[in-house]
């Protein structure tokens, strides 16, 4: 167990009263716990103000394009895949914007810890609904309320058999740390989808909104039954489940190349008699 | 005796087997220290249409390919009507018995005789050996290995159909047309395509990684790159789109490896934000657009540069970048490690453009020095930072000492918001000016290391022919035409066309009574770029825009018209 001092204090962009400032420390707590020193850990972050959480704590950061941190983080992890990797983004990024990315990297099963920020709606860009917003939610962009029916991370992932599926909310904050601890745990691609309030642009869906409705999976909750954990992510309006929703243990991607058994590729020489025989094909 | 030039067109369908004899063919005629250059042409499709495979073969060096024919193979009826216009005076026309072809020199074979429908490409293959006069063995043995391990059986059927059909060429009074001259080169060669070259080179260069989604005509590289992987210890991945293989290609060299990504031009679209990421957060990245005719998806399997312009400016704000435009299938191989160097040295994203003619064109290249050969060596040494360490620190050639997170203590943080020296997202206005200056200064060793475009011919000459990329050896070889006619001419080849120095050629054009720009598109892209940035405006111009690819013939045609 760290001290998590090491990961810094640092000053934000945030509203006042905004969700994500209860995520930050959730996330050095969990690093922390998992002994995951600074320098030990990347994140790789998209845009938006939840892809901002980042840079506010001391560790190694690629904060890139609005959708894109599951294909960077990809690509960073098969070249260090010794180097534990933490995507951490909004729902407009992930689910939106990066969602062919989200599917596929749900199915490569690179071992990934996937963090998202979810308030049902669009900060950085003042209000327009996002793929999570309920149908009916009503703002400048979506003037007679949305008429798209919402995006379901936790049924998609589901039902795409991902490694590790968990659901946690800001408001239960040491149930949100162990949910990040277990997901970093995990081998493979792992979601963590954590509810929070927009102060500034959802009225609909507030922390007390949030806090009725979200209960935590009992114990005798079996997140390895597929067809439960099926049920299970389509519940949602007047009780929301908290917890590990679905858990898997297909092999990770990184175990599928003989390249990726050992030193990282990053480490890894130019083999020039295993050059020269491979150019000896072409003769 | 023999032919010192001869052009073979094999036609047929997709799906009938002409590459397989095209491909053992030309594998042979290299190790048998034969010069080739290779043309392809297919149609978008998986069977049928109408595909060639022309092969210009030499004893001596050749640079460029040829339209006239003089020995045309053809698999099907259609391939006579097609290409029988195009013969050379006493070209040849090899066809199936059962085949009509109203010519005045067909050799009609009877390949049912001695061949069944499976191993008729092997009979091909034999007549063609008696027809060229090449040596059984080597063009057999080419044929086992282009086959693999087969079962006894297997081998001993085919080195009987073989057999038949030499034996029942060397029965008869053959034409011996197309009989090559014997080749003296004995030096240790490779059959590369351009797009294996490029693959080649950058493992030589020490690539780890490439991302891709398949285009043709660039599908090709990665495919090399793959064939590669466990051996050379690579990851290729298929991605389910080229904005993730760009992405992932940037995360991989973030994390410590030269990275690459392949593509042609719609694909390259899906990148474009990429590559401007990449600029921003000063990752190398190595980008190869393999082009072909557009606009949208355009001729998917012909040749094209139509690109220029767009790779130029591709990515939204102002960074700095390189494009190379390889020649020749050597240079492909040795600009693709160039590229990657400049991509790690400069911390920018690094273009190779080339076209499907190139791309598809297999030459006889002479083996590579491989213990001469160094690799990239990625970021710093991180007990050699000044601390703090800060990934972006304001240096005077613009070059931050790059390291890999996880390999050290220090933190390495890259952002594409403008950020301060240590790589944390920031909106004063100040440090937004010097980083802009810091990221353009690099620019200025990049023009440092600008390959000159080469000059071959009369130094103050009455026409100067300018071009780049794939046309040079048809350029060339033009140009040795008009001179053999006593005319004073000279060429000016690009490989680099950006960043582009006046310094290095100005002159040059200003010394020709008139120049030419020989280029494979409709606005005269290179032409454009260059009166852009030097003034200087060429007024004559040799384009092509039908897919197919400038040849010798086609730039002396339209000379003289």
């Amino acid at each position: 167990m760290l001290d998590v001092a090491i990961y810094g204090d640092y000053e934000t962009a945030w509203c006042p009263g905004c969700g994500n400032f209860r995520i930050l420390p959730a996330v050095k707590k969990a690093l922390a716990a998992s002994n995951l020193a600074p320098h030990q850990v990347t994140f790789i972050s998209g845009i938006g103000q939840a892809a901002k959480a980042p840079h506010y704590l001391n560790a190694n950061l690629f904060n890139g394009l609005h959708g894109r941190s599951l294909p960077v983080a990809t690509g960073a992890r098969l070249a260090n895949h010794r180097q534990p990797v933490i995507v951490e983004s909004g729902d407009g990024c992930t689910y939106g914007e990066g969602g062919n990315h989200f599917l596929a990297a749900i199915r490569r099963n690179v071992d990934l810890t996937l963090l998202v920020h979810n308030n049902q709606v669009y900060g950085l860009t003042k209000g327009q609904a996002s793929p999570t917003s309920d149908t009916g939610f009503v703002t400048k962009a979506q003037p007679h309320g949305v008429a798209a029916a919402p995006f379901n991370p936790i049924a998609i992932a589901v039902a795409l058999q991902a490694n590790f599926v968990a659901r946690a909310f800001v408001g239960l904050e040491d149930h949100l740390v162990e949910m990040i601890k277990q997901a970093l745990a995990h081998p493979g691609f792992a979601l963590v989808d954590i509810l929070q309030p927009c102060v500034s642009f959802n009225k609909v869906n507030t922390f007390a909104w949030y806090k009725n409705r979200c209960y935590i999976l009992p114990e005798s909750y079996d997140p390895t039954d597929w067809a439960a954990a099926m049920a299970k992510a389509h519940e949602w309006g007047d009780k929301i489940p908290l917890g590990v929703i679905y858990r898997n243990n297909r092999l990770p991607f990184e175990a599928h190349f003989p390249c990726l058994q050992e030193v990282p590729l990053a480490r890894q020489p130019v083999d020039k008699a295993k050059l020269r025989e491979f150019l000896g094909h072409f003769q | 005796m023999g032919r010192y030039d001869v052009n073979l067109l094999l036609g047929g369908e997709a799906g009938q087997g002409l590459v397989t004899i095209a491909m053992i063919l030309t594998k042979a005629l290299v190790r048998a220290g034969y010069c080739i250059v290779v043309t392809q042409s297919y149609q978008s499709r998986i069977r049928g249409g109408h595909n060639t495979f022309a092969i210009r073969i030499s004893p001596a060096e050749i640079i460029a390919s040829r339209a006239s024919v003089d020995l045309l193979v053809a698999l099907n009826e259609e391939t006579v009507r097609l290409h029988r216009p195009e013969m050379s005076d006493a070209g040849l026309i090899l066809v199936d018995e059962r085949f009509a072809a109203d010519h005045d020199q067909v050799l009609k074979v009877p390949f049912q005789e001695f061949a069944t429908d499976r191993s008729v490409n092997v009979a091909y293959l034999g007549i063609l050996t008696h027809l060229l006069g090449l040596d059984e063995g080597v063009v057999f043995q080419a044929l086992e290995d282009y086959f693999g391990a087969k079962k006894p059986e297997v081998t001993a059927a085919n080195r009987e159909v073989f057999a038949k059909a030499i034996g029942w060429a060397d029965a008869k009074q053959l034409p011996e047309t197309v009989r090559l001259a014997p080749a003296t080169d004995r030096r240790e060669r490779l059959m590369l395509n351009g797009n294996e070259a490029i693959a080649l080179g950058a493992i030589s260069a020490g690539l780890k990684f490439c991302a891709f989604y398949p285009m043709t005509p660039s599908t090709s590289i990665p495919l090399t790159l793959q064939a590669a992987a466990d051996p050379m210890g690579l990851v290729v991945e298929q991605a389910e789109d080229e904005i993730a293989a760009i992405n992932m290609a940037i995360g991989a060299s973030y994390a410590g490896v030269p990275a690459m990504v392949a593509t042609s031009g719609g694909g390259f679209a899906l990148m474009v934000e990429g590559v401007s990421l990449a600029g921003m957060t000063e990752t190398p990245v190595f980008i190869v657009v393999a082009q072909r005719p557009g606009p949208a998806t355009g001729l998917p399997t012909r040749t094209e540069q139509g690109d220029l312009e767009f790779v130029l400016h591709a990515g939204h704000g102002e960074f700095p970048r390189a494009i190379f435009a390889p020649g020749t299938v050597e240079e492909c191989f040795h600009l693709s490690r160039q590229a990657l160097f400049l991509a790690e040295k400069y911390q920018t994203p690094i273009f190779l453009l080339t076209d499907q003619f190139l791309a598809d064109s297999y030459r006889a290249v002479v083996a590579f020095d491989i213990d001469s050969l160094a690799p990239v060596v990625v970021g710093r040494d991180p007990a050699a930072v000044p601390v703090p360490y800060a990934r972006y620190a304001l240096t005077e050639t613009g070059i931050s000492p790059r390291l890999v997170p996880g390999l050290s203590e220090h933190l390495v943080i890259c952002d594409s918001d403008e950020h301060t020296p240590d790589g944390h997202i920031t909106e004063d206005l100040t440090i937004r000016r010097q980083m802009v200056e810091k990221r353009l200064r690099k620019e200025a060793g990049l023009r440092q290391e600008v390959i000159p475009p080469a000059y071959v011919g009369h130094v103050s000459p009455e026409l100067l022919m300018v071009t780049w990329g794939s046309n040079r050896g048809a350029v060339l070889e033009a140009a040795a035409t008009l001179k053999a006619q006593g005319r004073q001419v000279a060429a000016l080849c690009f490989s680099q066309v950006w960043p582009l120095l006046g310094e290095q050629f100005l002159e040059q054009l200003q010394s020709a009574q008139e120049v030419i720009m020989v280029e494979g598109n409709a606005f005269g892209q290179l032409a454009r770029l260059i009166r852009r940035e030097t003034g200087f405006e060429i007024r004559r111009h040799i384009r092509r825009y039908d897919g197919l690819p400038i040849t010798p013939e086609y730039i002396l045609q339209a000379l003289s018209s």
